[in-house]
């Protein structure tokens, strides 16, 4: 109150001593909060030098003729005219990355859902295989466990080894093969179902286990009780790994990279989005073109999420919620 | 509506015994409360009737149908949880339906026992809301609510109240009671609150550890405890213990105390040693306070709390023991002031070594609540 009293009188009559003020408290705030600033220090540098700043210039990059040894020049919307009316190539990797989300997100959610229900409960040993089960996600991503992909499922792989000395068939080169190629690679991202399990875990957790007991208790058996109960009190987690998940799958990348060796083959079966913007890239040089890729791929991710996120009202419940 | 039986059941987690073999009839239409302090088992056993939680030995049986084995949805009973554990994403009517839906009812019959049960607990505007935007005491309500819609054979209450504020608990309490007037249906009710068995009871189970220690109605256990757990563990503020020695006469006996008791007691079992430590038990309202000069004992008041009604003296005797004393109406008596205090011979209770009463009546050998609970369908387990 008297703070502000002064404040007042500062600002009316003597702007001097209103600076003065001023200075004073932007001081007393440094000295409050100094150490806190100085804190996030390193991560607004890698912020505006590695992230908003690199974006910035992207969005000006689509917007120009940028081979990386010449200077860009601008090229005005010639770019997106270019990958909106002309590019077939890029109708093929959006379909081959269309193809890969709507089957790599729901099999991997339904994979991370019902082994989180298996682990969901009091069984000696239950944390080792958590671990376990989550290791593929750790491994996953990884340049040499796609590497090992390549060899498991090649045409001489251990798969087709299996499958002869098993079932007696001869099985195609999975990864060579533009029929099955994409199938690899989504069966390759449901095996990294540890970080939804983690996080359906966790949500599984919340469900108090009384609810569960009052649904015994109405004659509800384990079906009813996981649609009824455990469905729709899971559904903020579930869009969470949702969404997410979304994002993920159309930003994979380097799984396909490396069994296809960096071609999205064969026959561009594995060509996702992101490989595809590699190529125009690094390969054809056409730093523009991909810069305008890269923003593309962010309004159709955006486009997604906002589905998500209007869809979301009919069907997810949220606890806190007071309607 | 329906009667229980428990026979001898037990309950075991591993190696560990936590409920020891108990036997208990509920008759039908009774209204049971469990009471006893916390671990002593009355969840566990509320929860093996329910069928939420496996027996390790006994039986019990519904209506003289032995449902061991029944799960527990087709007990026919319906529990109210001390959570409420209403589903927080089903609207209050869902919340309602949710159990007759599951059982496959006619949606006419649902409709008509949920408006039913809404119009018994008053809850009709409360309908179409969720539970996250009821008070407590409304959520309680409807808890009950999906109790009553599926007309079960026997109510289940695991501390239902311990959530409510005080008077919101009392309210329930009255209407908890009138509920069972009016239905008529067998309740069972657990609570660690002595006040909700005694209001609630038609008859009481005083578990501790796993056992009964006695069942009988709320004043049968007030004047006639069986044993110094229950005589400590029903009434507010609790009864006065007194350590004391019996010795045996001609016809009677006496029991000394070292502040001065000495009151002649009517029990003379001569298979009871002549000379024995006892626990001499008289309650606050039977202790009177009297002319220091002629009175049995005598103290200084540490404490007098006025409560209006009635007056709490908290006594400190010469042997260092504290006695309470309720004095109905309003007395002027100060902390630090000396005082005389009267017994009421008539009205006090003697335990020996064992924690067990010791009858009144001369030669009579149990306890005379025990004995009561022969007739009465269960029989207290000794300590």
């Amino acid at each position: 109150m008297a703070t502000t009293a002064t404040g007042e009188i500062g600002a009316g009559g003597r702007p001097v001593a209103a600076a003065s003020n001023l200075s004073a408290r932007m001081a007393r705030s440094w000295r409050r909060n100094g150490a806190g600033y100085l804190f996030l220090t390193p991560w607004l540098i890698g912020f505006f030098g590695l992230t908003l700043g690199p974006t910035l210039a992207s969005l000006y990059l689509s917007f120009t003729d940028y081979d990386l040894l010449t200077p860009p020049r601008w090229a005005g919307l010639k770019n997106y005219e270019y990958a909106f009316f002309q590019d077939e190539r890029l109708r093929h990797a959006l379909w081959v990355t269309f193809q890969y989300v709507i089957w790599a997100v729901p099999l991997k959610l339904a994979v991370a859902l019902a082994l989180a229900m298996a682990l969901d409960r009091s069984v000696r040993g239950v944390g080792l295989y958590r671990a376990a089960f989550y290791l593929p996600s750790l491994l996953g991503a990884s340049v040499a466990i796609a590497l090992l992909w390549r060899l498991i499922f090649g045409a001489d792989g251990l798969v087709n080894h299996l499958l002869f000395v098993i079932l007696g068939i001869k099985g195609p080169g999975w990864v060579t093969h533009p029929d099955y190629a994409l199938w690899t690679l989504i069966a390759l991202a449901v095996w990294q179902f540890g970080s939804p399990m983690i996080i359906f875990l966790a949500g599984l957790r919340q469900i108090p286990q009384d609810l569960y007991e009052a649904a015994s208790m109405d004659g509800a058996g384990p079906p009813r009780q996981f649609f009824r109960i455990t469905l729709p009190l899971l559904a903020p987690v579930i869009f969470f790994n949702l969404v997410f998940q979304t994002i993920e799958a159309f930003k994979a990348f380097t799984q396909a990279f490396i069994v296809s060796g960096g071609k999205g083959g064969p026959v561009d079966s594995t060509l996702f989005y992101s490989l595809y913007l590699y190529i125009e890239a690094f390969e054809n040089f056409r730093m523009g073109y991909a810069s305008a890729l890269a923003w593309l791929l962010l309004v159709i991710i955006g486009v997604f999420t906002a589905i998500a996120f209007l869809t979301s009202r009919y069907w997810v419940y949220y606890e806190d919620e007071g309607r | 509506m329906a009667s229980l039986e428990l026979r001898n059941v037990v309950k075991r987690f591993g190696a560990v015994e936590i409920i020891h073999g108990v036997d208990l009839t509920i008759e039908d239409g009774e209204f049971v409360v469990f009471v006893g302090p916390s671990g002593c088992g009355k969840s566990t056993l509320l929860r093996m009737i329910a069928g939420l939680e496996g027996i390790s030995a006994g039986e019990i049986y519904i209506d003289g149908e032995l449902v061991n084995d029944v799960a527990a949805a087709k007990r026919g009973l319906a529990m109210v949880f001390q959570s409420y554990a209403l589903y927080p994403h089903m609207s209050v009517r869902k919340n309602l339906s949710f159990g007759l839906e599951t059982m496959g009812a006619p949606k006419a019959e649902i409709r008509n026992r949920v408006a039913e049960a809404a119009e018994i607990l008053q809850i009709n505007e409360l309908l179409e809301r969720r539970p996250g935007q009821l008070s407590g005491g409304q959520r309680q309500r409807v808890a009950i609510g999906r109790a009553i819609v599926r007309e079960p054979r026997i109510f289940l209450f695991d501390e239902p109240l311990s959530n409510l504020d005080a008077e919101l608990r009392v309210q329930m309490r009255v209407e908890i009671n009138k509920l069972h007037r009016r239905l008529g249906t067998t309740m069972i009710f657990v609570t660690h609150d002595q006040v909700e068995a005694m209001t609630l009871a038609d008859r009481i189970v005083v578990l501790r550890a796993g056992v009964i220690e006695q069942v009988g109605t709320p004043l049968d256990l007030y004047n006639h405890p069986a044993n110094l757990f229950v005589a400590g563990f029903i009434g507010s503020p609790r009864m006065n213990f007194l350590a004391a020695e019996m010795v045996a006469g001609e016809g009677e006996a006496r029991i000394r105390g070292r502040s001065g008791l000495d009151l002649a007691f009517p029990a003379a079992d001569p298979r009871r040693p002549d000379q024995e430590k006892v626990t001499f038990g008289v309650r606050p309202e039977h202790l009177r306070i009297a002319d220091p000069t002629s009175a049995m004992l005598t103290g200084e008041v540490q404490i007098a709390e006025h409560l209006g009604g009635e007056t709490f003296l908290y006594v400190s005797l010469p042997s260092g023991e504290t006695i309470v004393v309720e004095i109905k109406g309003q007395a002027a008596v100060r902390s630090g002031e000396r005082v005389g205090i009267d017994v009421d011979a008539s009205a006090c209770h003697v335990f020996g070594g064992d924690g067990l009463v010791i009858g009144r009546d001369a030669g009579s050998e149990l306890p005379s609540s025990a004995a009561r609970g022969e007739q009465a369908p269960a029989q207290a387990a000794p300590l």
